[in-house]
């Protein structure tokens, strides 16, 4: 029983619960969940999100609460990068982490856009697969996260 | 270098249909890129389905193509749409020996499967194959892998291996296989608890990689046991001090900042271990200091180390000049144009509060700006702020501003949140019975479906018991203040269920106890209850008791009952009732009617709701019943539990521990062999030994007695009355008039950033609305009168302040007090104090749906994309055929807002007409199939300057 409270408290501070992509039709572009979620309950959530979000002005916060996340989201062009946190998160940092995984992306595609991410979809993943285990951010130097993406592209 | 990349990248497009992709793809991708609508992105992907269901049946699908497929599947998925069908062909993918097709099997099967999936069993072997590869990318992916998929069960499956993997070679597999321990940790703390001492081991990692993601598993350890880890407080000050030294890889750099996020990390987890101790926060003096002087606020990261900093001060025990690093940093935070700064300075401001109340005083315009801003996120983290400073001085301001604000969101989950803290304030610092009533009833009106049942318990409980004082006086006037309260309230349309509840019960117990109200009068209220809200069988219920107390105090006190015709007709509508409860209540009161004023007094007495009664669990006064009755010959009970456990197979009680383990879980060790049965034992009537059956707890109860309620719940719910006494009783407000006053020498010191204007006071009273249109820069009185009743508490400073005070205005006590509360006869939330920005406008914007404002967007964007529109045509394989996108693909970076440079109302500025331009020169020069000669020079200035 105590293991399971423990277990309740720890997938409690999570930090990061899910990173989503979205551009400004609303459309989601890549979406991962640190948590699991059904269908229903992700096409949800991201409806609302997203409908939060894009109602928002540039001098806004660019963090919003929902339900029991806090959202972090900063716009690029066309996309949004949207991170769900826990409560208990730094935004600021957060926030910079965003600008680093795109900075990450446009070191590997160059000039990123949203079509990159599009065509890509899987190399997007594995950069976050690489900064992202567990909800936490793990990798945060651009040449090891690519390291293993750029071997892969060599190898074919 | 660069150009050479590109050069490829243009190559590699027009070779192979694009980026090596199939036509299909790019069709499908291009047609979601284009898609204007979620109906027509829906169209798409279910006739997607349609063709991958056939094509994924097909023979021999080459390994590539499957790869498409596969992407083509997470593509539903993540659109929203069912792609189960193909989940096996995802597994299957992960057995491939091709490491690009195992990453993408084991991506997509982690993005499809959730950990208790039954497909994961057929990756477990995989994985473990995996695990001892030679390639230390397929180690990789097969941890990566593991972290997402591994539940409890399977966990011993891989926890050999990844321990192992632990002292691998290559950093990457060492940082994985921590991670990959670190879940096990948070699925099943006790199935590496033998383990714990890896991650301080792992500390030391000769790689700074792994030695950063060790620190986030020691976080969980260290929340969850501080005590263990107190001997790493110098070893991560150590790591801190180097790291800020730079003596990191320059690669962990971001924006000039050494390792940001590990310093991050460090300062969270340094925050836990020295929490009220003494001497380890003095090991952390000097490297806070440091960072206080080092980091640079002009840069977004800069400020995040800041703000991790504050967070660590207010949990350690920090000197006086940490305390006043952060307050100065704080400060910054407050009078920084962005809406980000602030927020975080507010958040600040609330952690800060606690060790040192009056920092939050110097800030108050600030933090009423914020109170004030349209800008939701910003409003509501302001409420926690106040709702962290709330005292009895200022209950009153703050409780009626969050209440103005509760109603003004539509917004549930907040809705609740904020109700149930309005009722722990009003709890905790009401200033009289009456304004607590008032609160409550405000909090019921408007929240009363989201607000915990408990909280209703409560109110009935503390209206049954009084304040704790043994005043009857008192105690009957609160009553009769909410009889009073509740009679006006009772005919608004509408009422939620819990608050008709709460009233009906107030009614039925106290309605005619003082005398004012006649029982016709009451009970014809009641009636009403009951008609109004007829498909509430709840609130019936209510109302039906609530009339038999009224009738049976007039029984009990002589009077003849005259029942009113429409209650006569409630009663026999309920007498035909499909709820047996309200049927029964219908037949008791109607047999109560009939009674005598002797039995009558003692089934209801008056006012007898907080009297004990005592239970007896053991029906032990029908044992005599029962003894006759089985000397007659009757069967002797047998219980649920013992009639339902007989039918049990013994074999599982013999091993009912396992029970639970073995119905789900993968075993890994061989099956013991099958026991004989004993079938002596398994007849029904066996009487298996059972624990003490529980269901006696809720012993039968009349429903119908006055106390049903509040005697229910008296066990478990308390009002907490304790530390309450002390608190109540009148505030003087002889310190918000004198704060009042003495804000404006304050303001000129620079706290608010509309302070320039000097001389408030004289000029504030005759100066109304039109100052603020013209956007002159003062200090509304309005809200230095909020500020001085939020702020103006108990603080020594203030005494001193106040013999300054040549204010020109100085309202008296009462209308001070009435202005600074918002009263009833202005329930807009506040729309005249501070909305410097054209408040209609801004709400209209919040109005709208954003999608249909977007459809306006999309048609400009396609339209100032004009030039841009022939991308797709270069990309794929029929060059002839150009296709329009709507898809931007303007470069990502270009609008970012300029981390490096901090501010966002900068970048907002500086910004915009020239990088759009050069970004639009470049995509058209891009798809004229020329190759830029030069990077665009307006790019890369912020990442790169």
């Amino acid at each position: 029983r105590s293991e399971k409270r423990t277990q309740k408290a720890l997938e409690g501070k999570m930090g990061i619960r899910f990173i989503l992509m979205v551009n400004k039709q609303g459309q989601t572009r890549l979406a991962q969940y640190y948590e699991w979620l059904t269908l229903e309950q992700r096409r949800a959530l991201e409806g609302e999100i997203v409908r939060k979000c894009l109602a928002r002005n540039d001098q806004q916060c660019s963090f919003v609460e929902h339900r029991n996340y806090k959202i972090v989201y900063r716009r690029y062009a066309s996309l949004f990068f949207m991170v769900g946190v826990d409560d208990d998160e730094n935004e600021l940092a957060i926030l910079e982490f965003i600008h680093l995984l795109v900075e990450t992306m446009d070191k590997h595609f160059g000039n990123v856009c949203e079509l990159d991410i599009m065509f890509h979809l899987e190399k997007a993943h594995f950069m976050l697969e690489e900064m992202v285990m567990n909800g936490c951010i793990v990798e945060t130097s651009k040449a090891n996260i690519l390291s293993p993406i750029q071997l892969m592209d060599k190898a074919h | 270098m660069e150009q050479l990349k590109t050069i490829g990248r243009e190559l590699a497009m027009g070779s192979q249909g694009g980026f090596g992709q199939s036509k299909e793809f790019l069709d499908l991708v291009k047609s979601i890129g284009e898609s204007r609508s979620k109906a027509e992105e829906d169209r798409i992907v279910l006739s997607e389905i349609d063709i991958l269901k056939r094509k994924l049946l097909e023979p021999d699908v080459p390994k590539r193509k499957m790869k498409e497929y596969i992407i083509r599947l997470v593509y539903i998925e993540m659109l929203g749409h069912d792609a189960s069908f193909g989940y096996i062909h995802a597994v299957k993918m992960t057995h491939d020996d091709n490491l690009l097709l195992k990453r993408t099997g084991y991506l997509a099967v982690t993005l499809f499967l959730d950990e208790d999936h039954d497909l994961i069993i057929l990756i477990v072997n995989t994985i473990q194959k995996d695990l001892r590869s030679d390639n230390y990318l397929v180690v990789c992916a097969a941890l990566n892998a593991v972290c997402r998929l591994i539940n409890e069960e399977t966990i011993p499956a891989v926890l050999p291996q990844v321990v192992d993997l632990l002292n691998h070679g290559k950093e990457a597999v060492r940082k994985k296989a921590i991670m990959a321990l670190h879940r096990f940790h948070r699925k099943s703390p006790s199935s590496v608890s033998h383990l714990v001492s890896n991650f301080r081991r792992k500390l030391c990692d000769s790689d700074p990689g792994v030695m950063g993601a060790t620190l986030c598993p020691l976080f969980d350890l260290i929340s969850e046991d501080v005590a263990s880890y107190k001997d790493l407080v110098s070893s991560f000050v150590g790591i801190l001090k180097q790291v800020t030294e730079r003596k990191l890889p320059k690669s962990y750099d971001y924006h000039q900042m050494p390792a940001p996020f590990i310093q991050i990390k460090l300062l969270k987890i340094m925050a836990l271990l020295s929490s009220g101790d003494k001497s380890a926060s003095e090991m952390m003096y000097m490297v806070l200091g440091d960072l206080f002087r080092k980091c640079d606020s002009s840069t977004n990261i800069g400020n995040a180390i800041l703000y991790e900093c504050i967070r660590c001060i207010s949990c350690i025990i920090p000197s006086p000049k940490l305390l006043e690093d952060a307050a100065e940093a704080i400060s910054k935070f407050l009078k920084s144009d962005s809406h980000n700064l602030k927020y975080m300075g507010i958040d600040g401001l609330g952690r800060l509060i606690k060790i040192s109340s009056d920092i939050a005083e110097q800030h108050q315009l600030a933090v009423i700006d914020c109170l004030e801003d349209p800008d939701d996120t910003l409003k509501r983290k302001t409420f926690e702020l106040l709702y962290k400073m709330t005292k009895s001085s200022n209950v009153e301001v703050i409780v009626d501003r969050m209440i103005d604000y509760m109603i003004s969101i539509n917004d549930n989950h907040y809705k609740t949140e904020i109700a149930s803290r309005c009722v722990e304030l009003a709890e905790q610092f009401a200033p009289s019975n009456q304004w607590f009533i008032q609160i409550m009833n405000k909090v019921f009106e408007h929240a009363g479906d989201l607000v915990n049942i408990k909280v209703a318990h409560n109110l009935m409980r503390l209206i049954a018991e009084g304040f704790g004082e043994d005043d009857d006086d008192a105690d009957n006037k609160l009553r009769l203040s909410a009889v009073e309260s509740y009679l006006q309230i009772i005919s608004e349309p509408k009422l939620p269920s819990l608050f008709l509840q709460v009233i009906s019960w107030v009614l039925g117990e106290y309605g005619t106890a003082d005398g004012k109200y006649s029982a016709s009068y009451i009970s014809g209220k009641l009636c009403d209850v009951a008609d109004a809200y007829s498909s509430d069988e709840t609130v019936k219920g209510y109302a039906v008791t609530a009339l038999m107390k009224i009738y049976a105090f007039e029984i009990a006190s002589g009077r003849k009952v005259d029942v009113l015709p429409e209650c006569q007709s409630l009663i026999e509508e309920l007498l035909a009732s499909h709820s047996t409860d309200l049927q029964q209540r219908a037949y008791e009161l109607q047999a109560l009617l009939a009674l005598d004023a002797r039995a009558v007094e003692s089934i209801l007495p008056l006012d007898a709701s907080c009297e004990d009664i005592e239970v007896d669990k053991d029906l032990s006064f029908l044992n005599g019943y029962i003894q006759q009755a089985i000397e007659s010959g009757a069967q002797p009970y047998v219980s649920e539990r013992e009639r339902s456990g007989g039918m049990f197979e013994t074999t599982d009680y013999h091993s009912q521990d396992h029970h639970e383990v073995t119905s789900h879980a993968l075993r890994f060790e061989a099956y013991e062999l099958p026991k004989p049965s004993v079938p002596s034992q398994a007849s029904t009537t066996a009487l298996v030994p059972v624990p003490e059956p529980s269901y006696y707890s809720e012993p039968h109860q009349p429903i119908s007695t006055s106390s049903s309620v509040s005697e229910r719940e008296s066990s478990e719910i308390k009002l907490r009355l304790d530390g309450v006494k002390q608190k109540w009783g009148r505030p003087s407000y002889q310190s918000s008039t004198s704060a009042s006053s003495s804000t404006p020498p304050q303001a000129a010191n620079g706290t608010s950033t509309h302070s320039d204007g000097g001389g408030v006071a004289s000029s504030s009273s005759s100066k109304p609305r039109s100052s603020y249109e013209s956007k002159k820069p003062e200090i509304d009185p309005e809200k230095q009168r909020l500020a001085a009743s939020l702020f103006g508490g108990s603080s020594s400073s203030r005494s001193d302040r106040k013999s300054s005070s040549g204010g020109g205005h100085k309202p008296a006590k009462g209308t001070a007090n009435k202005a600074a509360t918002v009263p009833k006869e202005n329930p807009i939330p506040v729309p005249d104090l501070l909305d410097f920005d054209e408040p209609t406008g801004t709400s209209d914007v919040a109005a709208t749906d954003p999608f249909k404002e977007l459809e306006g967007l999309m048609e400009s964007s396609s339209q100032d994309g004009g030039g841009s529109t022939d991308v797709m045509g270069l990309y794929s394989t029929d060059a002839s055929a150009p296709v329009k996108t709507t898809t931007s693909v303007d470069s990502l970076l270009s609008e970012l807002s300029d981390s490096s440079r901090g501010t966002y109302h900068q970048s907002q500025t500086t910004k915009g007409p020239n990088s759009k331009e050069a970004l639009e020169k470049d995509a058209l020069i891009r798809q004229m199939g020329v190759n830029p000669t030069s990077q665009n020079p307006t790019l890369f200035k912020d990442l790169l300057g």
